[in-house]
């Protein structure tokens, strides 16, 4: 392949669905993978520039009401520039971007409130510095009375806890970063 | 009243009920899907929650999802909106359970009115005119013909498990009815594995003219006059308009005392719609009921200037509606706005916009979610927006409807703005003369279709 046609094909596969392409013959070879590819569970997730984002306390996420809220009330143009300027500043503000760069986010599958043991009587399920593996119990997201127990997709070492015990959490909220080569 | 309303909805109609909250002084919450999270009703409602990924079912079709965002926020109600769960009476019940009131008729209610055949059943009862038909599936050709005798020909034969015109065919005469009717089941047979057919009238040249009605928790109800919305494509409305151009102040009285009988004989609460086939006599026919907001709501609210999702509102809390039906003072149209290429069979346009214009001015209005820059998802349905104007008169109306269209630009993806400005342009249409056969023959520039490769 030249290197126009490889261009070529990286725009045309980043304009589809697709989460990978692979390609072979006698004497090339070719795998592109998309961020969709780590989105379907196949790779641990990383996504480095969503870490310093939720340093905030994350409970604001549900709670806090948009605070560009009456900037971008007199014309409907003005919401997305208030979009595009968040990202970069965002990325600014994170030194740590590269040290947090091989960590996975464990994410909540559903909504409801986060407990971090059965009971409060009972210790965390897990805290900084445990070791965990695939299929192991690492909280309790609580909905409709329903207690679920949710289980972790990765092993590793728990590096930080993302949420405080007892707050609401929306689906896809970062409950914990986890070290996958600890 | 309420202090929190949960909106379980997305797109344009969230918005607006985000709208009539905040000028209620009620908090609102939004609940998003992950593609969702730049929307503008997240980002104008006091609250949001991220209930899911993209796709429907796991996220605004999500019965704990959403029950479990009312929990962590506390909203005492939730606003359904229109399609998704609003008519879905075991969300409707899962709310009571929780008490938590939900912004539109009962549980049972919904259900006597979502069951077509139900539906038909409770009307005939109420003295209600209904499309006269078989009543059930027909058993063989030679009862179809004994019953086509007593309704009067031409009736249609339609499949019962039928949908997007298969299974259907139109007989005109006795002769016609033994052919029609094994065609009729041999595709209903290939097409849903049901060969069952049941038989209506064939209402000629119909006219689709609904009824807008409100019902409070005392069983009071009142009619808002109507609105036509003929100009469908593929049983799909694309324009509406209140008052019909076909309407005449005795003919909305008989139908306006129909709607409100129908209501009625079920103890209707909530806003709701009934609606009508008119044939060219002004015969009409019940056909179904809608019991929940509109999307065409707006064209009402313009020509009898009432907030319908502020009365929904009302109701819900309780409150008394007035004794009085409203007539319309003024004329409105609506043309819905898809993201949808009018010169290629209407195949989906989603992408993202890169400019935004909407038109402006006396008696223009909006309802929108999108702005520039905003990503139009494939994941749910192509309408962006609705473009609705107002005047003291239809052909005024016009007029000003076409500089909106001329004046709305969205760039980045194809629109039916096209469609509409063709559409308003129209002789037919700027008569006033048409019915639900008026896009069949439409040309819809055959010449601007994509040319193969």
């Amino acid at each position: 392949m030249t290197y126009k046609e490889i261009t070529d094909l990286i725009r045309t596969i980043n304009k589809s669905n697709l989460s990978e392409f692979k390609y072979s013959n006698t004497d090339f070879e070719i795998t592109i993978r998309t961020e969709n590819y780590s989105k379907k569970g196949n790779a641990p997730q990383v996504s480095p520039s969503m870490i310093p984002m939720t340093t905030a306390s994350p409970v604001q996420h549900i709670i806090s009401a948009q605070p560009t809220t009456t900037a971008a009330a007199p014309s409907v143009d003005k919401p997305a520039e208030a979009i595009k300027a968040d990202v970069p500043a965002a990325n600014a503000a994170d030194g740590t971007k590269d040290a947090n760069s091989n960590l996975i986010e464990v994410k909540s599958p559903i909504v409801g409130t986060f407990y971090r043991s059965a009971s409060p009587d009972k210790p965390a399920y897990v805290k900084v510095g445990d070791n965990i593996n695939v299929g192991d119990v690492v909280c309790i997201v609580e909905a409709m009375k329903l207690f679920n127990e949710i289980e972790s997709e990765v092993a590793g070492k728990i590096v930080k806890v993302m949420i405080e015990d007892a707050s609401p959490v929306e689906y896809d909220q970062i409950l914990y970063l986890v070290d996958p080569n600890a | 009243m309420f202090k929190k309303i949960l909106i379980a909805n997305r797109g344009e109609i969230a918005l607006r009920i985000v709208r009539t909250c905040k000028e209620m002084g009620i908090k609102t919450v939004a609940v998003y899907s992950t593609v969702d999270r730049e929307s503008l009703h997240v980002r104008f409602a006091d609250e949001a929650v991220c209930i899911g990924p993209a796709s429907s079912a796991l996220s605004y079709l999500s019965i704990p999802k959403i029950m479990a965002a009312v929990e962590i926020t506390n909203a005492d109600a939730v606003h359904p909106g229109y399609g998704f769960l609003s008519e879905n009476a075991d969300f409707a019940e899962v709310c009571t359970e929780y008490g938590i009131k939900f912004i539109g008729p009962t549980p049972e209610q919904i259900r006597k009115m979502g069951d077509k055949i139900t539906a038909k059943e409770t009307m005939i009862k109420a003295n209600v005119p209904v499309v006269p038909g078989s009543g059930g599936l027909l058993k063989d050709a030679k009862q179809g013909m004994k019953i086509a005798k007593d309704i009067g020909y031409p009736v249609i034969l339609k499949a019962t498990a039928g949908g997007g015109g298969k299974g259907m065919r139109i007989v005109r005469a006795k002769d016609e009815f033994e052919d029609a009717w094994n065609m009729a089941r041999n595709e209903a047979k290939a097409s849903f594995s049901n060969d069952g057919i049941y038989m209506e009238k064939f209402v000629e040249e119909p006219r689709h003219i609904e009824i807008q009605v409100a019902g409070d928790q005392y069983g009071n109800v009142i009619h808002l006059s109507e609105r036509d919305c003929s100009i469908q494509r593929r049983h799909q409305k694309l324009i509406e308009e209140a008052p019909s151009p076909f309407m005449t102040k005795s003919l909305r009285k008989k139908m306006g005392e129909a709607a409100i009988k129908a209501a009625k004989s079920i103890k209707y609460e909530g806003v709701g719609t009934v609606e009508f086939l008119v044939d060219k006599n002004k015969d009409f026919y019940f056909m179904e009921m809608n019991t929940r907001i509109q999307v065409e709501h707006t064209v009402t609210e313009e020509v009898i200037d009432h907030d319908l999702i502020k009365e929904q509102i009302k109701i819900a809390a309780g409150e008394k509606i007035g004794k009085k039906n409203y007539e319309p003072t003024m004329h409105a149209m609506e043309c819905r706005i898809n993201a949808e290429d009018v010169y290629n069979d209407f195949r989906p346009s989603p992408g993202t916009i890169s400019s935004f214009h909407s038109p402006k001015g006396h008696g223009v209005r909006v309802d929108t979610h999108v702005y520039s820059g905003y990503t139009v998802s494939p994941h749910y349905d192509s309408m962006i927006a609705k473009l609705i104007c107002r005047a003291q008169t239809r052909e005024e109306c016009i007029k000003k409807m076409s500089r909106a269209l001329d004046e709305f630009i969205i760039e980045g993806l194809k629109t039916t703005v096209p469609l509409h400005q063709m559409i308003m342009k129209d002789e037919a249409f700027r008569k006033g003369d048409f019915n639900t056969g008026f896009l069949n023959d439409f040309d819809f520039g055959e010449e601007k279709k994509d040319k193969k490769p």
